[in-house]
């Protein structure tokens, strides 16, 4: 079977990205099934930490290897129950503690591994803590891993590397397969509703994993990242702009979109704009219904963060660059008067 | 403090890529070397911590010869020493095996008396993107492993240090800090806003870009970095191997671009598409 840890929101709400990742279990059961080199055992592991199996597992039922298995660390919510069931997930295991309250990674993985099954897939989205625990789990388990994976066939896993310029084909050997998937390799699919069972255990967490918990957040607007992955419309500056006091425009513009600023690594290397607005492999991963880009040419670091847009629109000098020709929609011109006339055309329509 | 970080030879992709012979590797004819954006910053941030812990920092890579390069610019901008694991063909490394040979020079450099506090490695290396050296690393040397980490403050109670990257200025005094002992107040983005970690040492941290802008190098750096000593080793055989099977490029898509036209007159053309895709505040 396939078990995908599943992060919540603060709502309680299940977050995009684990969706994902359900969903990409769910579709490629049958691959994933095939690819884990033995069958699995269907039971957990029940390893030392575990001390009880609260609920009993029914016997029979469709093809134990083509199950899917959430984990939730954390409250569970009826939301996030009703959205699993929708997504054909079959049990729900429930893991809540108070020392898992504040994150911890090397205890959140230990209550994954309590739970994983000795064969079969172990995944979970391509987010910093999927990374983190993924990599985690594989260690404690003595498995491989692999990050950021789009695809799976008969051949093996298709994996994204060099920031989604390529991407590599592997197998992983070993009972259990260890895998994160990329951010937005799929679209959430929901299914016929499924009854899922919640089995909650009474966990064991380890003095030792707790060595790295979170001690506090602290909230600064400065670093908040959440404005630009969840905006409609993300208006993209680059090195077109010029200089620190050249944004007027574009800022305008995401005013009248309600939307985000994100720039270019170039922009806020040169100190124009902070690290938080940056779009690309080492920045934010974005999916706006809406991206214009002014003045960014398209090095793939960049493409790299902008992938899950559904519409890509370039304002550039230059219609040869990557940007103009992956785009939907371009206009060929200096970003300040183009942006400047967009924002004056908006204006007057408004009236 | 002393430090370790450890770096990668890179290459340095902007456009289009193409495959060797092999299949298994990108054509790196023509193209220059670099390191990854978050191990810059690794670098920076330790050269501002063992500032401001009067320690020092040495800079670690395993890959081909030619890698010395890279641990010479590393040396340019501030680190003191260097160390070579010499591996012909890196790329016959799976991220276990990486995550032993610098286990097992580490542990190495500590029996002749070069002991580190902290090791540092990039969140993710921008080439293979395998997301779990550092953590493997932490494993194999048991110490505890954060990751996703853009700033550290060399004292960990009581608040009063400085985080090296948001302040600008060393902070004063500091435990001298060599032996692995003591703590570190390290800080990630996290979901909800900076989380804060204290971290016993010795202990592994992968960095994040974002916050300290690495430092470009001196006239007297580049001085130093000729004339750096660099501790050489050669790698063993790789023992897990790199699970990799080949590299595919995704297919070539013509381009579809609509042209709404040149210059401001086009703005319209572009808000009726804004329009359409119902963004524009009302």
């Amino acid at each position: 079977m396939t078990l995908v840890f599943v992060e919540t929101d603060e709502a309680g709400q299940v977050a995009l990205t684990s969706a994902e990742a359900v969903t990409f279990a769910r579709t490629n059961a049958e691959t994933l099934a095939t690819l884990a080199t033995s069958l699995p055992a269907g039971q957990p592991s029940g390893r030392s930490a575990t001390q009880g199996n609260v609920a009993q597992r029914p016997e029979g039922g469709s093809d134990e290897s083509l199950k899917v298995e959430a984990a939730v660390i954390g409250p569970l919510t009826g939301a996030a129950t009703e959205q699993l069931a929708r997504l054909g997930v079959e049990t729900i295991h429930h893991l809540e503690h108070p020392d898992l309250e504040a994150y911890s990674a090397a205890a959140w993985a230990q209550a994954l591994v309590d739970i994983a099954p000795e064969a079969g897939t172990a995944m979970a989205s391509g987010t910093p803590r999927g990374m983190e625990l993924m990599a985690h789990v594989a260690v404690r388990t003595g498995q491989r891993m692999a990050a950021n994976v789009v695809a799976a066939d008969a051949e093996g896993l298709l994996r994204q590397v060099l920031g989604g310029a390529a991407f590599e084909r592997l197998q992983l050997d070993g009972d259990l397969q260890v895998l994160t998937i990329a951010g937005h390799a799929c679209n959430p699919e929901e299914t016929t509703p499924t009854s899922p069972e919640v089995l909650d255990y009474e966990l064991d967490v380890a003095e030792e994993d707790l060595r790295t918990r979170v001690l506090r957040t602290e909230v600064e607007t400065a670093d908040d990242t959440s404005g630009l992955t969840q905006a409609r419309a993300v208006v993209g500056a680059g090195r077109g702009v010029g200089s620190e006091n050249g944004f007027g425009e574009v800022l305008e513009l995401v005013d009248h979109l309600s939307g985000a600023l994100g720039v270019s690594r170039v922009v806020t290397g040169l100190g124009w704009r902070p690290h938080s607005e940056q779009v690309g492999q080492t920045g934010s991963r974005i999916t706006p219904d809406v991206y214009i880009a002014c003045g960014i040419s398209g090095a793939i670091q960049h493409m790299a963060g902008i992938e899950g847009a559904k519409t890509l629109v370039a304002i550039n000098t230059d219609a040869e660059s990557t940007m103009v020709q992956r785009s939907d929609y371009a206009i060929i011109g200096d970003l300040h008067e183009v942006v400047g006339a967009v924002n004056e055309e908006i204006r007057s329509r408004r009236g | 403090m002393d430090i370790l970080v450890c770096i990668k030879r890179i290459p340095d992709i902007s456009g289009q890529i193409t495959l060797d012979e092999s299949g298994r590797d990108i054509d790196g004819s023509g193209l220059g070397h670099t390191t990854s954006a978050h191990e810059e910053c690794a670098v920076e941030l330790a050269i501002q911590t063992a500032a401001a812990t009067g320690g020092s920092v040495t800079v670690l890579t395993l890959g081909p010869a030619e890698a010395v390069d890279q641990l010479r610019a590393a040396v340019g901008v501030g680190a003191n020493d260097a160390i070579l694991i010499e591996a012909e063909d890196p790329g016959a490394f799976g991220p276990e095996d990486i995550a032993q040979v610098i286990g097992d020079v580490v542990r190495d450099r500590a029996d002749q008396g070069q002991s580190f506090d902290l090791v540092m490695l990039g969140n993710d290396a921008a080439d293979t993107g395998d997301f779990q050296v550092p953590i493997r690393l932490a494993y194999d040397l048991d110490y505890p492993v954060l990751t996703g980490i853009q700033t550290l403050s060399a004292h960990a109670a009581g608040g009063s240090g400085r985080p090296a990257g948001s302040g600008g200025s060393a902070g004063s005094g500091g435990s001298a800090g060599s032996g692995g002992s003591g703590a570190i107040e390290a800080h990630g983005i996290g979901l909800a806003g900076t989380e804060v970690f204290s971290l016993d040492l010795p202990a592994v941290i992968a960095v994040q870009e974002g916050g300290v802008d690495p430092r470009y190098p001196s006239i007297t750096g580049r001085m130093k970095a000729k004339k750096a000593r660099i501790a050489e080793y050669v790698a063993p055989e790789p023992g897990a191997g790199n699970p990799r099977i080949g590299l595919e490029l995704p297919p070539e898509t013509a381009s579809a671009v609509t042209i709404l036209g040149e210059g401001p007159d086009a703005a319209g053309a572009l808000v009726d598409v804004l329009e359409e895709i119902g963004v524009i505040r009302s």
